[in-house]
């Protein structure tokens, strides 16, 4: 039989979807957003405010305070008073009816947070109405529960709270990542100032309003706004009891090295390079499906993101064959359209990182691949990207790109594949795929990785922990587990 | 080709559930919408295959597939009816002229329990009175005791027969018996490698039908074939699906596996009666920008 020729498979030409914009007349926006001490919206003492833009447009759409630090001193002041006063003295199913209400309150106004999350932060809106603001009310409803059973949670040995907890979160999962650090804080009896990211702002200023409509006694939840200095100085700050940081590695060495000799706790979330292992038993197309959403989910933006793949030989060039194919049914675009799939890079310094590091692959000697799609001329946006012919010495294998750019290696034995997957100084998740039980185990008991995920990836839940090893960090959030680091025994 | 059946590769019913979610979310609007409807009506096999049919019912539906909705000029006919062995000659007769083809179930549909003699004069009948398509079904008993080679013979030797009348052959599985997606894979591997040109998922007579994961394990199947042979084979979902917006949620996943060479009444078929009014209500709702009542819409 003569061999047909094998054409590469074509996609949205004879049939486009039509742009299915998500309203945004529905949301009410401040021209200008203050700090939120107290349960107060207070002026910044800098009187400076920066400009909040729309990645996908490089739009302004507000303008936020620049705290300095006698804002976070005030702030600390705050929640130390709160702490003090009402919140650390309220009876444990009293403080738990404010936790369920702002979670209550979180999905009443889940349409406008998916909206204001995507455009501040430039993530498609699917994802934020189908992940993140959903998931952020599932924490608080979660550790509303807790709350009143501390006891029962860790018996006989007596929980008691630490007091203030300063928060520093990334600009990956806003108002998630503020979920993650506000509401384990509060049901365990503790008070808190939290920092957004610069780039992200909205969704947290929008969880303040939200808080002052829910009642919680004021100075409970601090909520301030700016730069890096921001949040160096609540490291600092001497009336803070625990620090929680979700961030670059870089900043989560500094952060340990302040606050050394001092007795605050610490809890440290950080970057991670995670190793995804397709065996060649696996279901190969539900596997590469999980390979593509394991690195192009939030485009690229996840510290769990699994950035390095590896495959085993026999079953490479498939692989690899269905992955390049897969990447031309993404859709690239504006985040607010209800069919885009992978949205704008946050900002324009990760934009410029993520294009050094293309190059950087390409110099280096790997096989550059990109989606055939087009990039919308404004804004901040990378075409999903893979890197072929990697190893393990390539750049691009070893450092964390934080976008939608993943580095295939392939590999023969478990034994290999085990060591490689391990040789990192990251350890935060990783993922198996393979269609037989006990090499899960046997996988799973030997990845040096905080989560890892078998035949799925990227899944999140609030009674799950979730945290790293190594240069990811350590203490866990999600969970049971994610009490102890807001609590003293 | 030699082929192992039982090394087929095994499915992960989670990841194409979750694959199937995210094809659901997609919002298809405005001039996406109509076009998908019309495309979806162009690709309806209109089907009636009860006990009491008879040379009349089989007529009006006939004349319904030719003309779906006289009211909405410029609306494509349906690809085919699908009609038993002994209703093709009525049907060929009232579709004279159209492009409407006929396809007949045979092989002792439903049930396909019978002798492979009488599985093969059941089709020879069907061809000799007309029928541009042959939908057999395969020996579900024979497959589930392991007998794949069974089941490969079975489609080969009705394939055969069906070349010489120069007649495309659809396979149903009947996949609410085969019962897993591991179970769905191999018999469209089996299908496809035995000659199939369409594979579908059921008869319609048992209360399990079509369902979007059975389905998107049967267009993964089609895909791994085309990229290793180039071949490409047709897909017909049939059964239980009514709704306009189902029919287009099976369009978005058609196009996002197989792409714009499938979005063809050649390559892809609705196995449906009642799916088309509702297409024909959708579209006039995209006209009108209001829903109107069901009695404008011919029943046959």
């Amino acid at each position: 039989m003569a061999k047909k020729e094998i054409k590469k498979l074509e996609y949205f030409t004879d049939w486009k979807y039509a742009p299915a914009p998500e309203a945004t007349d529905h949301i009410s926006l401040k021209k200008q957003y203050d700090l939120f001490i107290n349960g107060k919206f207070v002026k910044p003492n800098s009187g400076k405010h920066f400009d909040t833009i729309n990645p996908a447009t490089e739009e302004h759409i507000s303008s936020i305070a620049e705290a300095n630090e006698k804002d976070v001193d005030s702030a600390v002041k705050a929640a130390r008073g709160a702490y003090d006063k009402t919140w650390s003295k309220m009876p444990a199913k009293e403080r738990a009816k404010y936790i369920y209400r702002i979670a209550r309150l979180i999905q009443e106004r889940a349409r406008e947070l998916s909206v204001i999350e995507t455009l501040d932060g430039g993530k498609s809106i699917r994802e934020s109405r189908d992940i993140d603001v959903p998931l952020a009310a599932n924490h608080f409803f979660y550790y509303a529960g807790w709350a009143d059973k501390l006891e029962y949670a860790f018996p006989n040995r007596n929980p008691k709270s630490l007091g203030v907890a300063g928060q520093v979160i990334p600009w990956n999962f806003p108002l998630l990542m503020a979920a993650w650090k506000i509401a384990p804080a509060l049901a365990t009896g503790n008070t808190v100032v939290l920092k957004p990211a610069e780039t992200t702002s909205l969704t947290a200023l929008k969880l303040a309003e939200i808080i002052q409509e829910s009642g919680l006694p004021d100075g409970v939840v601090n909520i301030i706004t700016g730069h890096g200095p921001v949040g160096a100085s609540m490291v600092n700050h001497k009336d803070i009891n625990k620090i929680a940081f979700t961030g670059s590695t870089g900043v989560g060495k500094w952060i340990q090295k302040a606050i050394a000799g001092t007795d605050k706790k610490l809890t440290l979330e950080l970057g991670g390079k995670a190793a995804n292992i397709i065996f060649e038993d696996a279901p190969i197309n539900q596997a590469v499906e999980g390979i593509i959403n394991g690195i192009f989910f939030n485009q690229g933006h996840v510290c769990c993101a699994g950035s390095r793949l590896f495959v085993q030989e026999s079953v490479a060039d498939e692989v690899i064959r269905k992955l390049k194919d897969r990447l031309e049914t993404l859709i690239v675009g504006d985040p607010l359209d209800k069919n885009t799939d992978i949205g704008a890079i946050n900002s324009k310094m990760q934009l410029n990182k993520i294009n050094e590091y293309l190059k950087i692959g390409v110099n280096d000697g790997a096989e550059m691949y990109q989606s055939s799609c087009s990039i919308p001329k404004k804004g901040f946006f990378v075409r999903p990207t893979l890197f072929l012919n990697t190893s393990q010495s390539h750049r691009i294998s070893q450092e964390e790109i934080f976008g939608p750019v993943l580095a295939v290696q392939t590999f023969r034995t478990i034994e290999e594949v085990i060591e490689k997957a391990n040789n990192i100084p990251y350890g935060l998740s990783a993922g198996v795929w393979t269609d037989k039980g006990s090499r899960i185990f046997n996988m799973t008991s030997k990845l040096r990785a905080g989560v890892v995920w078998a035949n799925t990836y990227n899944k999140f839940d609030p009674t799950s922990p979730f945290g790293g090893y190594k240069e990811s960090g350590f203490g866990r959030e999600g969970g049971l587990h994610g009490l102890m680091p807001y609590l003293k025994f | 080709m030699a082929y192992d059946f039982k090394n087929s590769p095994v499915i992960d019913q989670v990841g194409i559930e979750e694959r199937v979610a995210r094809f659901n979310t997609r919002s298809i609007k405005k001039g996406s919408k109509v076009q998908a409807l019309k495309l979806a009506l162009n690709m309806i096999d209109l089907t009636t295959l009860e006990g009491k049919d008879t040379e009349g019912k089989v007529r009006q539906m006939c004349y319904k597939a030719i003309h779906p909705h006289i009211a909405m000029p410029g609306l494509p006919s349906t690809a085919a009816v699908c009609v038993y062995p002994t209703m093709v000659k009525t049907a060929k007769d009232a579709l004279k002229g159209s492009s409407v083809k006929v396809a007949s179930v045979s092989t002792a549909f439903p049930s396909g329990n019978s002798t492979m003699q009488i599985k093969l004069l059941d089709t020879k009948f069907a061809l000799d009175n007309g029928a541009d398509e042959i939908d057999m079904v395969i020996s579900r008993g024979e497959f589930l005791k392991g007998n794949y080679n069974f089941v490969f013979d079975e489609i080969a030797s009705i394939k055969e027969l069906c070349k010489k009348y120069d007649t495309r052959l659809k396979v149903i599985f009947e996949t609410g018996e085969i019962s897993t997606l591991d179970n769905v894979r191999r018999a469209s591997d089996i299908a496809i490698y035995a000659g199939a040109d369409f594979i579908k998922t059921s008869t319609g007579k048992i209360g399990v039908a079509a369902t979007m994961p059975v389905t998107l394990v049967m267009l993964d199947a089609i895909k791994d074939y085309y990229f290793k042979t180039g071949i490409m084979v047709g897909m017909k979902p049939a059964g239980g699906i009514s709704a306009a917006k189902g029919a287009l949620q099976y369009l978005v996943m058609l196009h996002e596996t197989l792409g714009n060479a499938w979005l063809d009444n050649k390559w892809f078929r609705f196995g449906a009666s009642s799916l088309a009014n509702d297409l024909i209500l959708q579209l006039e709702k995209e006209v009108r920008g209001v829903y109107f009542s069901k009695d404008y819409i011919s029943v046959d």
